[in-house]
């Protein structure tokens, strides 16, 4: 009895909220930290499952993280030659770099580092297809618009750094494939005019290949643009918190206040459970799909080449531009530009970009819209902004298309000319045909009365008469939620009634 | 925890009943779906508990991503759908504060930067000016070795490749090509002797004889004794991208670049007939030596490879 007591008075003496609680008014006494984490804690996070799509970029990046880590304990960035003496049979006694050599051996020869070797290269894939997906979401519904030009601005710079760190990565096995795209890449910095050549020796320590750019791309790969992508990741949620969400119109949703869950518990238990579940599917793809197998393609080597081989998906629009461009050559006195290749490697991508990056101030010049926007478009009452993210999506779409067009040309049994001129004439009309079609639908979708919203079920009933009497049910029933008025965070939950009269008060009293 | 409620009872402030509609899960059936998740985070438990079986059983690579995947998976539904069918369904709102300042904030601010720090600059303009011009100079000065470091200066680089007059050419294993070598309609890849195992040898040198015929062949005017007894030699680097031409349609006597598709015509002086590539591949000449060993005449009389800016 005694000892119930102790414990009793022990935990009278730690207070309401136990040990918990003792914890948080030690941090708080020294931190400050009760009153901005009880507001961090009540943030309202709005439901809707476009939301989510950059949730899925965030965590494929934890994923590239986590497993970047565990293969740079094994890689070697040496483009030094070794004798290949692994697990892999088919490439024993093969002279090999030791980049190439730990590669093969990190994949067969290291528990579960095929594994992490796929998985990383999933989830890369799976990164950059978030990031454009997700900046689909928010060019299409106009989240990009005052006050949330910057955080479009630092995500642009995100995807092209992503984009980047993705292909310097691909480069690293120093495979027949990936060596031939470093090659191709080295061809695209000779052809800028004026600087090229000097920044290709400078980047490449010579002429191509040269001994160092194994190394290079492995500081930039694994340092210093992870570091990039992880601050501009920080700042880039600092400012959707500091912003807080958009969301859609609806029930009970103003320009000033934000409708959805709280972050604590019910929004981080979802957006840990993605986490895990993104994490998840990775695995899985990991397990069921091989990706890259560089074994197979063997090392690089400068005076060989393999057939019909694409780069990974997120560079195919840059490959195909390279494709279906003529051959337009510039050569007079005494110098030459190959725009062949600077045109749609170095001009189109520059332009592209820069256009996506500046667009939120585009758009504001064309429209003179310089209000506030905190509720988001849906894209069918923004015929002329969707119709162009539209046709520019439709172009590139069509450049993916034409870098494989050796492939459908086998794949089909037509001629090589003929796919490369339909991929030509494509390019240049999708875009013409996207615009004003997309721009119609939208036009007509918007103008629909209750577009856009569910539609709600009739109830048909069969009188005594035999009559059939169709009417309108209130709510769809799954909706009903959204017929209840918003109410903030509460506070603190009013105690539920005591249940257990056994164990009153009362009785512990007389007790002691 | 109920002898508590004293000090749990405080002062007024905002609060729901438990049985607030706002704080009633959103799931039609609450007991099914706690079921359904404790069944989710028992097999995912099982699986990730496999996942470390077969980790030290050193499993093979799809026993080791099914059991992580899964188990992760299953973790992640199971607690995606706690929050979303059992917690508290909401709605709940919060408001926007305007992240402006006020207008008289603001102009404190804009009086600090102009008006404090450009007394204070003003005051002192030259030693203003002396920081600021020492800094930028000192931002030059970095910029300069740390890029003059990274590489050598192109300089004539690329307009040279490693064939001299005389070279012997030679197969990646360093035998001499003969005459008798090559049967008609037959290629190899060669290099200049000495240089078949250095980087440069393989990306700058390579070269591709084809033999075409049995007779001396000329591709065009000037090329005379080019490729004698019909053997022509060709860079192999394409002048799109510096790919190596590596794929000869021997019926169509085209070399053939599998990474744009450009083809070179070999009758013609390599012309490009198809694809980007602007120029043709660059020939090499050759002549036969007395012990009938194949030889380059001279270096390619232009730059092999891509086109560049002071390519003339």
């Amino acid at each position: 009895m005694s000892s119930a007591n102790t414990k009793r008075a022990k935990k009278q003496a730690l207070g309401p909220y136990g040990k918990v609680g003792q914890a948080i008014n030690e941090l708080d006494e020294r931190l400050g930290v009760a009153k901005g984490g009880r507001t961090l804690m009540d943030k309202i996070f709005p439901d809707h499952w476009s939301f989510m799509l950059g949730e899925i970029a965030l965590y494929s990046f934890v994923i590239l993280l986590v497993t970047g880590v565990f293969l740079t304990l094994y890689y070697v960035p040496s483009s030094s030659l070794v004798t290949y003496h692994g697990s892999y049979a088919p490439l024993d006694g093969q002279h090999v770099t030791e980049a190439f050599a730990s590669t093969v051996n990190l994949s067969f020869a290291v528990r579960a580092g095929l594994l992490m070797r796929q998985m990383h290269h999933w989830a890369c894939d799976i990164f950059v297809g978030a990031i454009i997906v997700h900046m689909a979401r928010v060019f299409f519904t106009g989240a990009f618009r005052k006050p949330r030009e910057l955080n479009w601005t630092i995500g642009t710079t995100l995807l092209i750094l992503a984009i980047a760190n993705g292909f310097l990565g691909y480069s690293l096995p120093d495979d027949l494939v990936s060596g031939t795209g470093i090659r191709i890449a080295y061809s695209i910095i000779l052809a800028v005019p004026v600087v090229g050549t000097y920044l290709g020796f400078f980047l490449f320590g010579g002429n191509f290949p040269g001994s160092v750019i194994i190394p290079r791309f492995f500081v930039l790969h694994v340092l210093i643009i992870p570091a990039v992508i992880l601050g501009l990741v920080g700042f880039h949620l600092f400012l959707l918190v500091r912003q807080k969400h958009t969301q859609f119109p609806g029930p009970g949703k103003t320009e000033n206040n934000v409708v959805g869950t709280p972050m604590f518990p019910v929004f981080m238990a979802k957006t840990t459970g993605f986490l895990l579940f993104v994490g998840g599917a990775i695995a899985l793809l990991s397990a069921f799909a091989q990706i890259n197998p560089i074994w197979q393609f063997g090392p690089y080597d400068a005076a060989r080449i393999s057939y019909a081989v694409q780069p990974d998906w997120y560079m195919g629009f840059l490959d195909g531009a390279l494709r279906i461009m003529p051959s337009w050559t510039f050569h007079s006195f005494g110098y030459t530009i190959p725009w062949e290749v600077t045109l749609p490697a170095v001009v189109f991508p520059g332009i592209l970009f820069t256009v996506v990056m500046a667009w939120p101030g585009i758009e504001r010049k064309i429209t003179g819209d310089n209000a506030m926007h905190n509720l988001l478009d849906r894209p069918s009452l923004r015929p002329k902004r969707t119709a162009a993210g539209a046709a520019v999506f439709g172009f590139l779409a069509m450049l993916f298309i034409a870098s494989s067009t050796d492939v459908i040309a086998n794949f089909l049994h037509i001629s090589l000319n003929t796919v490369l001129w339909a991929m030509r004439v494509l390019c240049v009309v999708t875009p013409f045909i996207v615009y004003p079609v997309t721009k119609k639908i939208a036009q007509e979708v918007g103008a629909l009365k209750g577009g856009g919203k569910r539609k709600t079920t009739n109830v048909v009933t069969l009188t005594a008469e035999g009559e059939y009497v169709a009417t309108p049910a209130p709510v769809y029933v799954d909706d009903a939620v959204h017929h209840l008025d918003p109410t903030p965070v509460p506070t603190f939950l009013q105690p539920e009634e005591e249940v257990r009269p056994a164990e009153s008060n009362g009785t512990r009293v007389a007790d002691r | 925890m109920s002898e508590n409620h004293e000090h749990r009872t405080p002062v007024a402030l905002s609060g729901l009943s438990p049985d607030d509609p706002h704080l009633q899960p959103a799931a039609k059936n609450p007991l099914l779906v706690e079921r359904l998740i404790a069944l989710s985070f028992i097999v995912g438990t099982v699986l990730v508990v496999l996942f470390g079986y077969f980790y030290v059983k050193n499993g093979t690579p799809w026993t080791l991503g099914a059991t992580l995947g899964g188990g992760l998976s299953l973790f992640g539904i199971g607690l995606i759908a706690w929050g979303k069918y059992l917690m508290p369904r909401g709605p709940f709102v919060e408001e926007r504060h305007t992240l402006a300042s006020s207008d008289s904030e603001r102009e404190a601010m804009a009086n600090a930067v102009v008006v404090r720090g450009g007394s204070v600059i003003k005051r002192r303009k030259m030693l203003g000016g002396l920081l600021g011009g020492g800094l930028g100079l000192f931002s030059l000065a970095a910029l300069l070795p740390l890029l003059r470091s990274l590489g050598p200066l192109p300089k004539q680089t690329l307009d040279h490749t490693d064939w001299k007059p005389g070279s012997y050419a030679v197969d990646i294993t360093g035998r001499r090509v003969h005459e008798d070598d090559l049967a008609i309609g037959s290629i190899v890849t060669v290099f200049p002797e000495g240089f078949q195992n250095t980087d440069n040898g393989q990306a700058v040198d390579q070269t591709v004889i084809i033999r075409i015929s049995n007779s001396d062949f000329t591709t065009m005017k000037g090329r005379e004794n080019w490729a004698p007894k019909g053997y022509l030699a060709y860079s192999k680097l394409c002048t799109h991208l510096g790919c190596p031409v590596g794929l000869y349609e021997q019926q169509l006597q085209m070399l053939v670049c599998p990474c744009h598709q450009s083809m070179f015509n070999v009758n013609d002086g390599a012309m490009p007939t198809f694809g980007p590539a602007p120029r043709p591949l660059p020939q090499l000449p050759l002549y036969i030596d007395a012990a009938g060993y194949l030889r380059a005449q001279k270096d390619f009389d232009q730059p092999v490879g891509p086109g560049f800016w002071e390519r003339s």
